[in-house]
């Protein structure tokens, strides 16, 4: 590991990478606080920059920084306007608003800036722990195990996406590995569901379809309803520095929302939105009665918990990516789809064969966060400045870039057909409530799924494999009843509410 | 019914066409030595095509219990929310696509960016229309020269 540790120092230290960490975090924020585009619209929107840089490390280690400085710049516009620019910043709201409108938004800013600091440490270094850890087993894995994993993911995704929301989830799953079947596969050369167009028969591109399941709805969301002027001002921001009684009560919460972060992040399906809310209510369940009072009204404890656990959890998100080669989230997934378009299997293979891409981007995490905090932190009074950006002609320049981002992967001006065609289905699925994230997934994921489907299906003469392999049922198993147990409890849920509504 | 039941019926529809062309369809081209193969083409589609169409009728029959949620959008009342304005910027998308090629990309992007932000209601032509030129500009410059990505610049007919 230490072997490791020195080759990322290496490689994450060279004045290239610093750049790149620099710049990304830098692109980050300013586009993070800007509301209504979250990390994966400004992640597919840089792709086609890190693409055509060739250099993987580099690549990954720049949207790796823009990752966080868009997780850092939505904190920013959740404090200062209340208006979360990425889901995952909602909570940071709560109390975050409350205590700039008290005036102490640039405590606010600190404490926000610090906790995130934390939790993205802390978490690297857990990360550190536990990826070595977990590639050793997983290269135990065969493709039917690979297979099984997969569907495992897939269906944790789908059960993780809330009440009523299982049937949507995993529907739009199913529909992005269909989409996913277009075009010639690897294994069979015969093209599939391009219907006689010659432009699909190298299937659909993931970043037209990564542009046009987030970037082009949140754009056209801004466009239907846009946010009433002088909703919020933001004032002079002064005083950033906090107490030393302040900085000792945050402490321990943010050393526990770290941890609890980074495992939440590390589940699949479970990103940092959930991490920073759950990190929100258990850190408000176990305050002492006083404090419970503040939280909502500008307690830094209430601001501290949701930033520390959303940084972490970003952290704990690269687990399965860099181990398992599965992306556990929508923004994971798009990092997934840009390493294989520079030739980079992410996997258990990755820390032998690309050593210093798996440790440079590890390393790369901490010279991020020190980045955020050294660089942002006094920046923050000018960085606001692009809040005030007129819609009028922000919205083209989104729309634009959204466009250039489809257009310059392919080079080809039908693939902009599609991107529209796709992001208006995409819109009307944003307006039913459908979750689009899995849809992105699935489509990533489906090649290697087959393929991995169809090598056991030869290698084991049939679909006997699953029985023949035990690791394989289990997870199967596993998956299985991941999609169940939601139904089964709602259902448990209703007969007992409905006995209680008897008895009385 | 909701919309999101529509969207599943629509879906199921999807499925079913997709089922079709791989249960049916698909594998009439088969060569003879592929038929040996445990696994086919169409068999990961078979199964897609059953899953997708048991989701779909699972919201279409409503058999999960759904909480009416309010996105930030209601699209019940859509015709109350800016419609033309999305309506028009999603056309002039579908223009800017039919003549990058043809019309060059300093022409096509200028245009666009000028026309989208008239369509969202600028006035202030004196400051927008030199910023929008100056970042075609800039983009270009960008992607051909330090990306090194070939982006015809002018009309096809001045023959650059």
């Amino acid at each position: 590991m230490l072997e490791g540790i020195l080759l990322g120092l290496q490689t994450a230290f060279s004045i290239q990478m610093l750049l790149m960490v620099i710049g990304g975090c830098l692109i980050g924020t300013f586009i993070g606080m800007l509301p209504g585009l979250g990390p994966m619209s400004i992640i597919a929107i840089m792709i086609p920059v890190a693409i055509s840089m060739g250099d993987p490390a580099a690549a990954i280690i720049l949207l790796a920084g823009v990752y966080y400085g868009a997780i850092f710049g939505g904190s920013t516009s959740s404090i200062l306007l209340n208006a979360p620019g990425v889901a995952g910043t909602v909570a940071t709201s709560f109390d975050g608003y409350p205590l700039a409108k008290k005036g102490q938004a640039g405590k606010a800013l600190t404490v926000a800036a610090i906790a995130s600091f934390c939790g993205g440490t802390i978490g690297a270094v857990l990360l550190m722990v536990f990826a070595p850890a977990l590639s050793s087993v997983a290269l135990l894995f065969h493709s039917a195990e690979y297979f099984a994993l997969m569907v495992v993911g897939l269906s944790a995704i789908a059960a993780f996406a809330g009440t009523g929301q299982v049937s949507k989830a995993l529907l739009m799953t199913v529909v992005g590995l269909m989409l996913g079947t277009v075009g010639e596969g690897t294994m069979f050369s015969l093209p599939r569901f391009t219907m006689g167009i010659m432009d699909l028969q190298s299937g659909l591109s993931f970043v037209t379809l990564a542009m046009a399941m987030f970037a082009l709805p949140e754009a056209l969301f801004l466009v239907l309803n846009p946010p009433k002027p002088g909703a919020g001002k933001s004032k002079e921001i002064k005083e950033l520095g906090i107490t030393r009684q302040e900085a000792k009560s945050i402490a321990p919460v943010i050393g526990r929302q770290s941890i609890q972060g980074f495992f939440i992040g590390v589940l699949p399906g479970a990103g940092a939105t959930i991490a920073s809310f759950l990190g929100y209510a258990v850190e408000r369940n176990i305050a002492s009665k006083d404090e419970q009072k503040e939280f909502g009204k500008g307690s830094i404890k209430g601001l501290a918990a949701p930033e520390t656990a959303n940084n972490a959890a970003c952290t704990g998100s690269f687990v399965p990516l860099l181990t398992l080669g599965i992306p556990g989230s929508g923004t994971t997934a798009i990092l997934l789809g840009a390493l294989i378009a520079l030739n980079v299997t992410p996997g258990p293979r990755l820390m032998i064969d690309e050593p210093q891409i798996f440790w440079a981007v590890i390393i790369s995490m901490y010279i991020g966060n020190v980045v955020l905090l050294v660089l942002n932190l006094p920046l923050i009074p000018y960085i606001a400045k692009i809040l005030t950006i007129p819609r009028n002609y922000l919205i083209p320049y989104i729309l634009f870039f959204t466009l250039m981002g489809a257009y310059i992967g392919q080079n080809n001006a039908t693939e902009l057909l599609i991107l529209v065609g796709f992001g208006v289905c995409a819109t009307a699925l944003k307006f039913a409530d459908y979750p689009l994230a899995p849809l992105l997934i699935g489509f990533i994921l489906g090649g290697m799924l087959e393929d991995n489907f169809a090598r056991s299906m030869q290698l084991y003469d049939g679909i006997a494999f699953i029985l023949q392999r035990p690791m394989t049922m289990v997870l199967l198993g596993i998956a299985i009843s991941l999609v169940l147990l939601p139904t089964f409890r709602a259902k448990r849920a209703k007969i007992r509410s409905e006995g209680i509504a008897e008895g009385d | 019914m909701a919309l999101d039941r529509w969207i599943a019926l629509i879906l199921l529809g999807f499925c079913i066409i997709y089922g079709y062309t791989a249960w049916f369809a698909m594998d009439v081209g088969l060569a003879p030595f592929m038929k040996r193969n445990p696994v086919w083409p169409s068999t990961f589609p078979k199964i897609l095509s059953i899953l997708g169409a048991t989701a779909s009728l699972i919201i279409l029959l409503g058999f999960e219990k759904n909480k009416e949620k309010v996105t930030d959008i209601d699209y019940r009342r859509l015709h109350e929310y800016k419609l033309g304005q999305a309506i028009l910027l999603l056309l002039l998308m579908v223009v800017y696509a039919l003549f990058l090629r043809p019309a060059g990309f300093m022409i096509s992007t200028g245009l666009f960016l000028i026309l989208g932000s008239v369509i969202l209601g600028e006035r202030k032509l004196y400051i927008m229309i030199p910023i929008a030129l100056i970042s075609t500009f800039f983009v270009w410059y960008l992607v051909q020269e330090v990306l090194g990505i070939y982006m015809r610049p002018y009309p096809v007919w001045l023959g650059w």
